[in-house]
């Protein structure tokens, strides 16, 4: 029997076929994938699972493919940091960094969604992929097409970072620079995917492709050695990934596959696009849009499509939200890549200012084990930090000029 | 007259265009318009309550009408209203 039952309506319940719909007829409701657990549970086991692939295919059994995964073979189980120095730094006992910043093949968390969406939209028949995306998203699209040798069309913002423009040309797909920010980017796909037969990874194709950021859920639970962390830190943008790993967690429970889950679930954004961080700290269990300003261009959804299920997964599983300013993304940024060697894009600075603060709230205690997502690489949003790092000692190629620039007994590297 | 772009759910009530005419001089005075000529369409859109669904986005000029008055936003002539259900994305 099909391990996928049906796609099913989040707001009213409605069922449809697993196909490349995602939203209700009858009241607009984002659709779901609904498995049927009682035949996976059959199946599926902590040794089955540990004798797959060294990959987030390893948990093919709670993906929503049908066949083999055609598309991303490579892509998650990345390493799991145990970052003592970050966790002595802010007065942590047990602190992991769970490090997408080395995903294969783009470096961030996107190349697990993509892989389960281009394997799913390949097995509904599609030959032209597509995406609305602020850069990591349009990047791992671009770059699994190339792979797949599927047609590729990626939307971005104007005003995107230049090693993300260049990660999504290198590939060679169509990429359409469009006026404005990430909403209005949203915005217009949602309705050319109505008007055209294309797999939109984040909008026809989005229950499947959602689904891929269960497996960072799976893996932290694994690699802990199958134990669920009292706390994890998420990055959030549409606040899709905060419910999935939420999502993950209940799963491995009801499954068996870990005694028990009381992990708190704390979301984390950028003042400058804090929609659902805001809602959350004023008590509101919806959000509203805003114009995101942000040097954190990948988490500037002022729209979030899961704000309103973000909420509730924190609210579930009485995590805590918080927000950091610009500069505290910097800091973020720095004090991860001056203690772990982690060098993470500006998500990652949020991930690690909001951590801060948590713990600096008490909100996170000193022996709360606890994993804190760094979704995507420091090398694409250099112009965060080009100012922040201080430049190279410069000297003459002799002996003499460098005895006289560091005057024997100092040590070490630039001056910043 | 108000263009109205109605997305794919929405189709089988405006026998299958995608895009409509419509008179009002507001959102909410245009769906309205828009229910009498093809009737259920509001009811698609509003909840119990009178109030949008929360997964219905409603643009005027490509601008959310959350950042202008909601359904009460102004219309004039030749603007364009489009309805975007359940805004999907993610980076």
């Amino acid at each position: 029997m099909a391990k996928m039952k049906a796609l099913v309506c989040r707001e009213c319940g409605k069922e449809y076929p697993t196909k490349a719909i995602h939203v209700c007829d009858m009241c607009f409701g984002p659709l779901e994938v609904k498995y049927n657990y009682e035949e996976i549970k059959k199946t599926i086991s902590r040794r089955k699972i540990e004798d797959g692939p060294l990959s987030m295919w390893r948990y093919i059994d709670l993906l929503p493919v049908e066949g083999a995964a055609t598309v991303g073979p490579h892509a998650g189980f990345t390493p799991m940091v145990r970052a003592r120095n970050l966790a002595a730094y802010l007065g942590l006992d047990e602190l992991y960094l769970k490090n997408d910043t080395v995903n294969h093949p783009t470096l961030s968390f996107k190349d697990r969604v993509v892989a389960v969406a281009l394997t799913r939209a390949r097995e509904l028949g599609f030959e032209t992929v597509a995406c609305a995306s602020t850069g990591n998203l349009a990047n791992s699209v671009a770059a699994h097409a190339a792979a797949a040798g599927m047609q590729c069309y990626v939307f971005i913002p104007g005003d995107l970072e230049a090693a993300k423009v260049l990660g999504n040309l290198i590939y060679r797909p169509t990429v359409v620079e469009v006026e404005g920010n990430y909403d209005d980017v949203n915005r217009l796909c949602s309705e050319i995917a109505a008007e055209h037969h294309w797999a939109f990874v984040n909008i026809n194709i989005r229950p499947y492709y959602a689904e891929g950021s269960k497996t960072l859920a799976y893996e932290t639970v694994e690699q802990l050695g199958w134990r669920a962390p009292d706390q994890v830190v998420v990055p959030m943008a549409s606040g899709s990934l905060l419910t999935k790993i939420w999502k993950g967690l209940n799963e491995l429970r009801a499954l068996g596959l870990v005694s028990e889950v009381r992990t708190r679930i704390n979301g984390a954004q950028a003042e400058g696009c804090s929609p659902i961080a805001a809602a959350y700290m004023e008590g509101r269990d919806f959000f509203r849009p805003v114009k995101p300003k942000t040097i954190a261009k990948s988490l500037a959804i002022g729209n979030p499509a899961d704000g309103y299920y973000a909420l509730k997964a924190t609210a579930e599983s009485r995590g805590a939200m918080d927000m950091v300013s610009d500069d505290e993304v910097v800091e973020g940024i720095k004090l991860l890549a001056q203690t772990e060697g982690i060098f993470a894009e500006t998500a990652g600075g949020v991930t690690i200012g909001v951590l801060r603060k948590l713990v600096k709230q008490g909100i996170i205690k000193k022996s709360d084990v606890t994993v804190a997502y760094i979704t995507g690489n420091g090398l694409k949003t250099q112009e965060a930090v080009i100012d922040a790092v201080g430049r190279p000692v410069r000297i003459q190629p002799s002996l003499v000029s460098f005895e006289r620039t560091f005057k024997m007994g100092t040590t070490g590297g630039g001056i910043t | 007259m108000i263009k109205v772009r109605i997305p794919t759910p929405l189709r089988p009530l405006t026998r299958g265009q995608g895009e409509v005419e419509a008179k009002g001089a507001s959102v909410a005075e245009v769906i309205a318009n828009l229910d009498s000529i093809h009737p259920g369409l509001k009811q698609r859109l509003y909840d119990e309550t009178g109030e949008l669904r929360r997964f219905v986005n409603i643009y005027v000029n490509e601008e959310d009408i959350r950042f202008l008055k909601g359904k009460e936003t102004a219309l004039k002539e030749g603007d364009e209203v489009s309805i975007v259900p359940a805004i999907a994305g993610g980076r």
